[in-house]
């Protein structure tokens, strides 16, 4: 791993071999085909929409497994709601956290390798925290009777989309800088999530379990300031570094 | 360098040995690498994957060989995952699958220049405008669903165009069985050549039936799922051109050799230090199993391996551009189709292979329905403003 980006032998691009690239073009302008004038009205879109029309969904909501639960924290405090569309979000930031904070753990190994050690402190209370955030969002769960280890729908998508996140977190060749725009992109997430969660708790009459994720929703504001500020200076250390010309490696 | 197979040794099949450090290195650089450093590693990849299946059967087939292959196999085995952990996870699938067809391109198109026996060359000519038109869908759909210049990959050495159209690829199974070269009478590179081609689509096949699901997107699973059966019929294709009269024997020894001079071909033409490494420890490897299987040949057939084997290897393969060969074959040979084992012009194409695909392309051909007016141009068809503006016409 490099610290910072660098200038190489980057292959990807037309100026790299601007004869064959030249030939490419002639050979491309001969397809013989015309461009498309309505993208929206192509095969393609239409076959896309068609699949999405006879598509099941991902998967469903298991009941509440312990009745017990529900009618002792107030079942009928659900009443009135869908109780699986909250029970789904719920699961769906029980997933966010547990994940983001295996995230927070690749990026700590990768600042303590890189000897980038002045922002572990804030990387490693913020991790403890996000695990904090779980078990919130568990005993919230189980509070509804519902069961914390089922993968609900939106726990399904949301991991789906982590899968980018922690692939490039967990790369030896990225940067620290790179791996934070993950944490950050995380964490905008995160944020966005808690204050769904808070209002939907709310509309469910569900006010104590509300303030509990308000006090979770203040930290994660927190979490999104301290990663883009830090993102921010790394990014900025990226481009004065830069200007220093006595390390050909670094831009 | 010329190398004398029936006298250099290699190393000793005792002394090949791996650790898990030593299988998982560093991997090629999506940005930086050259583009036929990859082609190396994904068509080695194939080679290695080749050996594993070949070894399977041959298992099955034969108690009395079930140790030597095991331990063959198991060397092959973590040669396989060194060349194949190579490629780094920055690729995604679609993005492998464009340097999966450039290989096929490339390497095909090689062959095809050097191959003596006019049948094969043929074959592989008629194979190779096939593989083409599927680099040209295949970018098309990494345009158009992950918004990426399939030329980032390609790095100009190879064109997006359209070739034989996939549409019309779809042959009775038996429209895609060749006449063999006949083992007795046929050069060994052309025995050599036809491992190769079959290593490399046999790997395309499997990888495409791997990765198919992992698409969400309906359109890419459709693209998949047409192109797969291609490659399952080029495989049929290129594996009928070998002789089925070999012995199990003959085709282990030819197998061997094949590796020797694919490994041979890797350290002759490649810049890299790090993978000239890889390439010379394994073909060092190779002339171990090589050697090893000689003298159960020796043993088993009451033969002498000379008898099948070169005594020098063939030329190297050349891993260049062959940008004007296929462009020629192309104008030359894009409407040639096929009517049993012969090439026919497509007035006269089977009526079988007519009726066949008339069926899986009566709900419509994926393959036609991605390029729906697609143009590649460098950075993607986004970069050009009448795209830009037909995606929502205002």
């Amino acid at each position: 791993m490099k610290e910072h980006v660098h200038i190489g032998s980057n292959r990807t691009g037309i100026q790299m071999s601007p004869l064959d690239s030249k030939r490419m073009m002639q050979v491309a302008e001969k397809t013989p085909t015309t461009p498309m004038t309505d993208f929206s009205q192509s095969e393609f879109v239409k076959i896309r929409q068609e699949y999405i029309q006879e598509s099941d969904d991902i998967g469903s909501v298991p009941p509440p497994g312990s009745l017990k639960g529900m009618a002792s924290t107030g079942a009928e405090l659900l009443q009135g709601i869908r109780p699986e569309a909250f029970i789904d979000k719920l699961g769906e930031r029980l997933a966010f956290e547990r994940t983001g904070a295996r995230l927070y753990e690749s990026v700590i190994t990768k600042c303590q390798a890189a000897g980038v050690t002045e922002i572990l402190t804030d990387l490693m209370r913020i991790h403890q925290e996000e695990l904090e955030h779980f078990e919130i969002v568990k005993n919230a769960i189980e509070q509804i009777g519902a069961d914390p280890t089922a993968v609900t729908p939106c726990a399904d998508a949301n991991g789906v989309t982590a899968m980018g996140l922690l692939q490039v977190a967990a790369d030896p060749r990225t940067t620290v800088t790179q791996s934070l725009q993950t944490l950050l992109m995380a964490e905008l997430t995160d944020n966005a999530g808690w204050e769904l969660l808070i209002e939907m708790a709310r509309k469910a009459n569900m006010d104590a379990m509300a303030d509990k994720f308000e006090a979770a929703l203040s930290a994660e504001e927190e979490h999104l300031m301290t990663i883009t500020s830090i993102y921010k200076q790394m990014n900025f250390d990226d481009m004065e570094r830069g200007e220093d010309k006595s390390s050909s490696r670094h831009i | 360098m010329s190398l004398d197979l029936l006298k250099t040794k290699g190393r000793p099949l005792a002394k090949q040995g791996f650790t898990w450090k030593d299988l998982v290195r560093k991997p090629i650089s999506k940005l930086d690498c050259d583009a036929f450093s990859r082609v190396r590693v994904i068509l080695m990849n194939g080679i290695e994957e080749e050996a594993m299946r070949f070894s399977h059967s041959c298992a099955r087939m034969n108690k009395e060989w079930q140790k030597d292959l095991a331990m063959l196999r198991r060397v092959e085995q973590h040669q396989h995952t060194m060349i194949n952990w190579l490629i780094p996870a920055d690729h995604s699938p679609l993005e492998t699958t464009i340097a999966y067809e450039q290989v096929a391109i490339e390497v095909t198109a090689a062959l095809a220049q050097v191959e003596p026996d006019p049948y094969i060359a043929q074959s592989f000519r008629f194979g190779l405008l096939e593989d083409f038109d599927h680099m040209y869908r295949y970018s098309a759909l990494l345009d158009r669903l992950e918004g990426k210049d399939a030329n980032n990959i390609l790095q100009s050495y190879t064109d997006v165009h359209p070739g034989r159209p996939t549409i019309i690829q779809h042959r009775h199974p038996h429209d895609d069985l060749r006449t063999p070269y006949d083992k007795n009478n046929t050069s060994p590179i052309t025995k050599l050549n036809a491992l190769t081609l079959v290593s490399g689509e046999q790997q395309t096949h499997n990888y495409y039936m791997n990765i198919g699901p992992l698409f969400t997107d309906p359109m890419a699973r459709l693209l998949y799922a047409e192109i797969a059966s291609i490659e399952e019929q080029h495989v049929t294709h290129y594996e009928s051109l070998i002789d089925p009269e070999e012995t199990w024997m003959e085709k282990w020894l030819m197998h061997e050799a094949n590796e020797v001079y694919n490994y041979y071909s890797c350290v002759q033409t490649e810049d890299d230090p790090r993978l000239k490494e890889i390439w010379e420890r394994f073909l060092d490897y190779e002339l171990g199993h090589l050697n090893h299987v000689m003298e159960l040949f020796k043993k088993f057939e009451r033969r002498d391996p000379a008898e099948i084997l070169p005594e020098t290897l063939p030329t190297p393969i050349s891993y260049k551009s062959q940008r004007q060969f296929v462009m020629d074959t192309l104008r030359a040979e894009v409407d040639l189709r096929t009517d049993g084992p012969n090439y026919v012009d497509k007035s006269q194409e089977s009526e079988k292979s007519k009726r066949y695909r008339d069926t899986l392309n009566s709900e419509g051909s994926p393959t036609e329905i991605i390029t729906q007016g697609y143009i590649w141009q460098p950075g993607g068809e986004l970069n050009s403003p009448q795209i830009r503006n037909s995606i929502y016409p205002q």
